[in-house]
């Protein structure tokens, strides 16, 4: 149904490094789920118009005035690394 | 380059100047502490939601209707799916099927000529915070993450590198006639990319396109566009197949290098942003923002030339820049001959070798109309020199004195008076026989030297025209 | 107030709070020795060991709510009951958490259990390891708000707050024979709800009965100018709507819910209740939602859709867990393929992949589309009618690990709470009966947007003619 390739591509797209197992496991069953899915095919929506939100409202602004930021020290207090006031990533090795 | 066509398009990047974020209260100011400028909607922390601010949407449409698009009554926000550590969400809110709008143009100034170059989206979206690459991993600062962003698609009607660089100026020039954008690249609230391919002159069909980033200047653009034009050219000569890819410019080596991705195709899984309504754009929006654009560059330029009687070429460089086109217009309206000319060579002539050499813009030397007026005065009654006028300006822009008070302190007052120019003269023909010979022997040339000695020994002082008078009429006795 | 505290409800505390018979302290301590004594039985909190007595700067005033474990506290864990989220603080507080304080209330800081990042239907896919239905301590509490409805079922809650994505409240209220209501989408802001399906969740109260469900309400519901999506319409005290007469009420009955896979003594309990409401006035009507049997594909494009990228900012990069690594995108990788469960990664890689380049139209818009008419089957149905009745849930609680191996089947057990989320409109589960087993049957209210007030004036005709919300759990 949903061949290992592509299991392996959107895993990649999504960064989640799968297991031999787990690459094997999702191909199954995300199979099972896409073909239960498919059942969507019979529904004939031509000239129906897609809904994005469960309601419907437009023009949601704010106004342009300034709020506080957080502290520094709340900003960087999850961080799993970081240097001065900066969080801290491996090298980017594309 | 005579067998090949360029065929380019440019994608400009373009920070709002608005005061917060665009989704979050957060300030946009630029230089401060890295992540000092955050909150958890433009962090990104779990549970946050956006909600977009309507002055930005207020300057887009600006920005939109100036560049003659058709802004679209319906239009919404998506997320444009990737990841890379500046980018916080995971995602970048952006606009992907039903832009702001689309459809517009500008014209851009080519050999003499007037060149159409199509726009084909504006569309509003969220810029990224800001990596520092050090040796043993990448710093990230997320103040700059959530400035707004318009991105301004270009058509791929351009030729050139030079008609890139006009494009570029000519848009920079727009958008700060409509104030939403301090365009200055160096702080990277105006980022430009190029696509460009080649195909041989006359085909049709568009050759293998090359994506050109990381240019720091407009100037940059046009380098780094020269250059590929040579690159793609010399590998077509030689029959090498192009590959599509993006190439970094490098600004101190003067060459692009491509930027190896193993990622192929890019797959952004765009789609629409739920955590924001759509927006519905009414006529009456439109038109009370089109009533807010006051009058661009190229308006302001036929008035000028309407109104003042500048010559075209004149009035579209003093047009350039905003406001140093508003106070050359104060200069014009506070001065009371009707031949605007002598305002006009001097914007053009001293006044922008002083910015240049100070490295601003003239409206930033911060010198008066009424001062600036006082000057010129001096100058068409024959008072001073245009050399001392050149002097007493430079003196006016350090001082920020009155250029009469400079001159009379100075004591430059040109020296017109007859008998006092003959003693000056006198000395001169003395010390120069030599010269004097020379002149009466038939060389011409002798007597501007002679001029040049008197102006030398009255510092500049003497009525040069005067001056050459007595001299001549001296000689020639 | 002879009774154990932690056994009664919020509205029978207030009153002795207002003639200061008692003291918020006391029901904090009450609760903490309820929880102490039972927790290690039904496991709704995360780290119940703490207790609620420790830590010096416990605010405690009025009656404390019980808080998933998605929902952002200031200063406290919130980790969604996941690896990747591990050690997260959050900076601020959700507006929910605002608005809970700001009415003299507060939160216990023990935070309740669910599915990690509520996807699932049983609280199984926990990081903390399952919670166990008080009524029957082998089978689940329904997911993925378990841990609350499980926690308010024991009487080691007052009252809790959980999230409904696709039946996440309603569900499990269900299973545990609690109040759960699902407000209508913007009712509740979503600000400091951490997102599963953007354009799916909501906020929603659980309780020991109606009237504490309308009070919870009342204070948590309203516009919040931090989430686009919430809406700016006065909220009415819904507490006025209880007692109101339900006669000539209009409830449809839909026949695509009362087909294969519904248990016999769900349909009949149900039935029951159709029937006691019937003689007090309601008058009912068999109606049909055409396109109910999509509901369930449409929900699971949707939402993994939206789930996956609302689940890519947790990336190691600013806050949880983190992989070691010298690269970025092995640390990207690993974070990600370690940090999140297995439920996590089927549901980020199903909606990576129905977001992707080819399948997009074919999945997610088409899915979009059959949204909209789902949601038009209600529209018309609600020009005639008040509100919609059926069962919450096909079946009673299931065992523990019956269904963790099949992820559809799984799924399934949502399929009559998904379409309100689809849709929008507010939905409530209460008790109607318990199975032979003695298990728990829940009831499901729908009306249309905003007209919360009518489930609540329906539910509570039904309660106070009815004693199922009066049962407790053996705990066994």
């Amino acid at each position: 149904m949903i061949d290992k390739e592509t299991v392996e591509y959107v895993a990649n797209l999504a960064r989640i490094e799968l297991k031999k197992e787990e690459a094997n496991m999702l191909s199954g069953q995300l199979g099972d789920i896409l073909g239960f899915i498919d059942k969507l095919k019979e529904v004939n929506v031509d000239k129906v118009l897609p809904a994005s939100h469960a309601i419907t409202v437009s023009n949601v602004l704010r106004g342009d005035s300034p709020k506080g930021p957080l502290s520094a020290h709340s900003v960087l207090s999850n961080a799993p690394l970081k240097r001065e006031k900066f969080f801290l990533v491996p090298k980017i090795i594309e | 380059m005579s067998k090949y066509e360029a065929v380019i398009g440019l994608e400009v990047h373009l920070h709002l100047s608005t005061k917060t974020k665009a989704f979050c209260g957060c300030s946009t100011e630029f230089g401060k502490e890295a992540n000092s400028q955050t909150c958890p909607v433009c962090l990104g922390l779990p549970g946050s939601l956006p909600v977009f601010n309507g002055t930005a949407l207020d300057y887009a449409i600006k920005v939109a209707l100036a560049l003659n698009c058709k802004v679209q009554e319906y239009t919404k926000f998506d997320r444009k799916n990737y990841f890379y550590p500046d980018l916080p969400k995971g995602y970048q809110i952006s606009q992907y099927d039903l832009p702001l709008s689309l459809d517009g143009f500008l014209n851009i100034e080519t050999e003499g000529s007037l060149k159409r170059i199509g726009i084909t989206r504006v569309h509003m979206e969220e810029d990224a915070g800001k990596l520092v690459h050090e040796n043993d991993g990448s710093l990230v600062d997320f103040n700059r993450a959530g400035v707004p962003l318009l991105e301004i698609v270009s058509q791929p009607d351009i030729n050139s590198p030079e008609e890139a660089y006009q494009y570029l100026s000519t848009l920079k020039s727009i958008i700060e006639y409509l104030d939403v954008s301090d365009c200055d690249m160096e702080k990277g609230s105006l980022r430009c990319d190029a696509n460009i391919s080649l195909r041989p002159l006359g085909e049709s069909k568009l050759g293998v396109k090359t994506e050109l980033k990381n240019m720091n200047s407009f100037k940059g653009v046009k380098d780094a566009l020269s250059y590929e034009i040579k690159r793609q050219a010399q590998l077509l000569e030689s029959g090498e197949i192009l590959t599509q890819e993006t190439r970094l410019w490098d600004a101190k080596e003067l060459k692009t290098i491509s930027m190896r991705t193993k990622e192929g195709a890019k797959d952004y899984r765009y789609f629409p942003e739920p955590d924001l309504p759509p927006f519905i754009i009414t006529d009456a929006k439109i038109e009370e923002i089109r009533k807010s654009i006051p009058e661009l560059p190229h308006e302001k330029a036929s008035r000028f030339v309407e109104s003042y009687g500048l010559l075209e070429y004149d009035a579209k460089i003093l047009v350039a820049s905003k406001k140093d086109a508003l106070f050359a217009e104060e200069c014009f309206n506070a001065y009371p001959g009707k031949d605007k000319k002598l305002i006009v060579n001097w914007f053009i002539g001293p006044l922008m070798a002083e910015a240049n050499n100070r490295n601003l813009s003239i409206s930033g030397l911060n010198i008066s109309s009424a001062y600036l007026i006082e000057l010129l005065g001096f100058l068409s009654r024959n008072e001073i020199s245009n050399l001392t006028a050149k002097s007493v300006l430079s003196d006016m822009i350090d001082t920020a004195e009155a250029p009469g008070k400079i001159i009379k302190s100075k004591n430059l007052v040109q020296i017109s008076d007859g008998q006092a120019l003959k003693e000056i003269m006198e000395e001169v023909i003395g010390e120069n026989q030599k010269s004097v010979t020379d002149y009466k022997s038939g060389k011409e040339n002798a007597l501007m030297f002679l001029v040049g000695q008197l102006m030398r020994k009255s510092q500049g002082k003497a009525n040069p025209k005067i001056a050459r008078e007595l001299l001549k009429e001296r000689l020639n006795a | 107030m002879n009774k154990n505290l932690y056994s009664l409800t919020a509205h029978e505390l207030a009153v002795g709070l207002n003639k200061k018979e008692i003291k918020s302290e006391d029901i904090y301590s009450a609760l903490d020795g309820r929880i102490k004594e039972s927790d290690p039985k039904v496991n709704a909190y995360l780290r119940p060991s703490k207790g609620l007595s420790s830590g010096g700067d416990r605010i405690t005033s009025g009656i404390p709510v019980a808080i998933k474990d998605n929902i952002c506290t200031k200063g406290f864990h919130t980790q969604c009951c996941s690896k990747i989220l591990e050690g997260f603080i959050p900076p601020y507080d959700a507006t929910v958490i605002k608005r809970i304080k700001e009415s003299g209330h507060s939160c216990l800081e023990l935070k309740t259990n669910m599915d990690e990042f509520a996807f699932g239907s049983s609280t199984e896919n926990s990081s903390q390891g399952p919670t166990h239905n008080p009524w029957d301590l082998n089978c689940v509490p329904g997911g993925s708000s378990g841990g609350s409805a499980a926690a308010v079922a024991s009487d080691e809650a007052i009252w809790a707050l959980g999230s409904d994505t696709g039946g996440s409240i309603r569900q499990p209220a269900s299973f545990c024979g609690v109040v759960g209501l699902k407000p209508t989408y913007g009712r509740v802001s979503r600000f400091g709800l951490i997102a599963f399906a953007s354009s799916l969740d909501q906020i929603g109260p659980i309780t020991k009965d109606v009237y504490d469900n309308a009070l919870l309400l009342n204070i948590i519901s309203g516009y919040d100018p931090n989430d686009s999506t919430s809406i700016n319409l006065p909220v009415p005290d819904y507490t006025r709507a209880l007692g109101k007469d339900v006669k000539g009420l209009k409830v449809g009955v839909p026949k695509e819910y009362f087909i294969e896979g519904l248990d016999p003594e769900v349909k009949a309990a149900v039935e029951e209740a159709i029937n006691t409401l019937r003689k007090m006035g309601v008058e009912f009507k068999e109606v049909s939602l055409r396109h109910t049997e999509y509901a369930v594909p449409v929900y699971y494009i949707i939402a993994t859709a939206e789930a996956s990228s609302n689940l890519a900012r947790f990336d190691g990069v600013q806050y949880g867990f983190r992989s070691k690594d010298a690269n970025l995108i092995d640390m990207y990788k690993k974070t990600r393929g370690e940090g999140f469960g297995e439920e996590a990664k089927r549901r980020i890689i199903l909606g990576t992949f129905a977001l992707s380049h080819g399948y997009y139209d074919a999945y997610y818009l088409r899915a979009l589309k059959v949204r909209t008419l789902i949601k038009e089957d209600f529209d018309i149905l609600f020009k005639e009618l008040d509100c919609i009745l059926t069962p919450t849930s096909p079946t009673a609680a299931f065992k523990i690990g019956e269904k963790v191996k099949d992820p559809l089947k799984m799924y399934l057990s949502d399929i009559y709470t998904i379409s309100a989320n689809l849709a929008g409109i507010p939905g409530i589960s209460l008790p109607c009966g318990l199975t032979k087993n003695g298990l728990p049957i829940g009831l499901q209210i729908l009306a249309p947007h905003f007209q919360e007030e009518k489930i609540f004036s329906l539910a509570y005709a039904y309660e106070q003619n009815t004693d199922w919300h009066k049962l407790k759990p053996k705990l066994t």
